[in-house]
């Protein structure tokens, strides 16, 4: 019997633990971490891009599964805050040689770790690291999720909170469209959780229903099969990727078909508000689910996302780590 | 109910700003730059700024990410960030804050500065200084000296009764709550 990850995740005083998913967190706690993520943008402008809070700690990338932009901001993130960072792309080393999860994660807590920053395929990996260092009595180690399977991916949603507030300034009025891989997208799930737990009055799911979990309406979302109809005045559009390599049978004719049905183009778009930002997690596939017209054009806010996911996940570390 | 301060009458911030100006005054070359600490540090600075009629625009600094105590007490809530906006290289910084205790925050808004290059110079400028050093800081323009140390667990704080930049300042007492 496992806890549930939201009863993991806040300590006592119900201040962060760990970050394992939105799902279950307080509102006071995303707009806590959207309020810190902003003064840590301006830090990248100085000549000494670095702060001491972490100076001394020492934080864990684990990667069970390939990912170098995620893990690059990470490890941005955390030398800006000084921290050491080592990055341990574990699918090619110890679990090659039979080492099971928690035997790995056992031997970096007798190396003294900090933090751990975990990806990994299976949904529940970080969630399982977190029971277990609770269970071997360790409060000292804090556990990051850099997205689990198809469960969660915390700081990305964090941080297209934080660029949605960036434009938008206040979530009570707006409505948000999620088009396309919902089925397979950890990262569509940790946005529908934080736009709802963050108030947005009207989320919408875009997808074909074969790409659509079962249930989804229970998430607190619309659920639209057809673009023109979805789009209508929305503020927000946020495209997925389309994840060809979960894609297992015959969800999908083809990627071609999608991009026709689903993909965003300019002539979708004008549905939306005239002033509605477009934004994807990357990486893009350009001319399957976006458009490169749109990918480039004037709504589309997808490279201040990435610089905005430093400071989000600075955020993250710091009030992880201080106290 | 804040407690009933057991010590003389507090002095009067607008008059305190008038003797730090006249201090000042001297010095406000054209290499003067002001850097007030958040929050009543930021204030300050501000009259001062146009008081001085100084041409270098004015900084402001929050110390959050440079505190001491983090380890123990985590961030802050409410950082706000800093704005440098000058080449701090060529700089004659003058550091503004409301009050003076224990130098730490002082120590901090140094560390931040360098993260912007190295200044041509640091002095600093404050409102009332409390007694209660913990380090070798002390100010080059201080508008007036408590004659008896407060107890570290009172609280000297700079308060501004509105919102507009010439807001009349007032010193008052609390009783320290730390966050």
């Amino acid at each position: 019997m496992r806890d549930k990850p939201q009863n993991l995740q806040l300590n006592a005083h119900g201040e962060l633990q760990h970050l394992l998913t939105i799902e279950g967190l307080p509102r006071e706690i995303l707009t806590r971490i959207l309020d810190t993520a902003a003064p840590f943008t301006e830090v990248a402008e100085r000549e000494v891009k670095k702060l001491p809070l972490l100076r001394g700690k020492s934080v864990f990338n684990l990667f069970f599964e390939n990912s170098t932009r995620t893990r690059t901001t990470f490890e941005i993130a955390a030398k800006r805050l000084s921290a050491d960072v080592i990055n341990l792309n574990i699918n090619t080393s110890s679990t090659a040689k039979g080492e099971t999860l928690l035997d790995t994660v056992d031997n970096l807590v007798a190396m003294q770790a900090d933090m751990f920053v975990v990806r990994h395929a299976a949904s529940g990996a970080p969630h399982l690291i977190a029971g277990h260092l609770a269970n071997i009595g360790n409060r000292h180690i804090h556990v990051v999720n850099a997205g689990d399977g198809r469960h969660a991916h915390p700081t990305q949603g964090l941080l297209d909170m934080y660029t949605i507030r960036h434009y938008k300034k206040d979530f009570s009025q707006l409505t948000v469209a999620i088009i396309g891989d919902v089925l397979h997208s950890r990262v569509a799930r940790s946005q529908i959780h934080a736009l709802t737990i963050l108030g947005v009055p009207e989320v919408r799911v875009i997808a074909p229903k074969t790409l659509l979990p079962s249930a989804v309406e229970r998430m607190g979302v619309r659920v639209f099969h057809d673009m023109t109809e979805g789009l209508r005045g929305v503020d927000v559009v946020m495209t997925l990727r389309l994840q060809n390599e979960r894609m297992q049978g015959a969800l999908l004719p083809s990627p071609q078909e999608f991009y026709k049905s689903y993909g965003l183009t300019p002539e979708k778009l004008q549905q939306a508000k005239p002033d509605a930002i477009v934004m994807h997690p990357g990486p893009m596939n350009r001319g399957v689910e976006i458009d490169s017209v749109v990918a480039d054009g004037a709504h589309a806010v997808i490279l201040p996302q990435v610089t905005f996911g430093i400071a989000v996940r600075m955020a993250v570390m710091s009030m992880l780590a201080g106290g | 109910m804040p407690k009933k301060p057991s010590l003389p009458k507090l002095p009067e911030a607008e008059a305190l700003l008038r003797t730090l100006v006249a201090a000042m005054k001297p010095h406000a070359g054209p290499a003067m730059a002001l850097v007030g600490i958040h929050t009543g540090g930021v204030w300050l600075a501000e009259r001062l700024h146009a008081a001085l009629g100084l041409s270098v625009p004015l900084g402001s600094i929050d110390v959050s990410f440079h505190r001491d105590d983090y380890a123990s007490k985590g961030l802050r809530r409410g950082a706000k960030g800093s704005s440098i906006p000058f080449d701090v290289a060529a700089a004659e910084i003058v550091i503004v804050d409301d009050v003076l205790n224990t130098g730490r925050t002082i120590r901090a808004a140094m560390n931040e500065l360098y993260d912007y290059g190295r200044p041509a110079r640091i002095d600093l400028a404050v409102l009332v200084d409390r007694g209660g050093r913990e380090l070798p800081i002390c100010a080059r323009y201080c508008a007036h000296t408590l004659a008896q140390a407060l107890p570290a667990a009172q609280e000297l704080v700079l308060a501004r009764a509105g919102d507009d930049v010439s807001s009349p300042l007032s010193l008052m007492l609390k009783d320290r709550h730390d966050a």
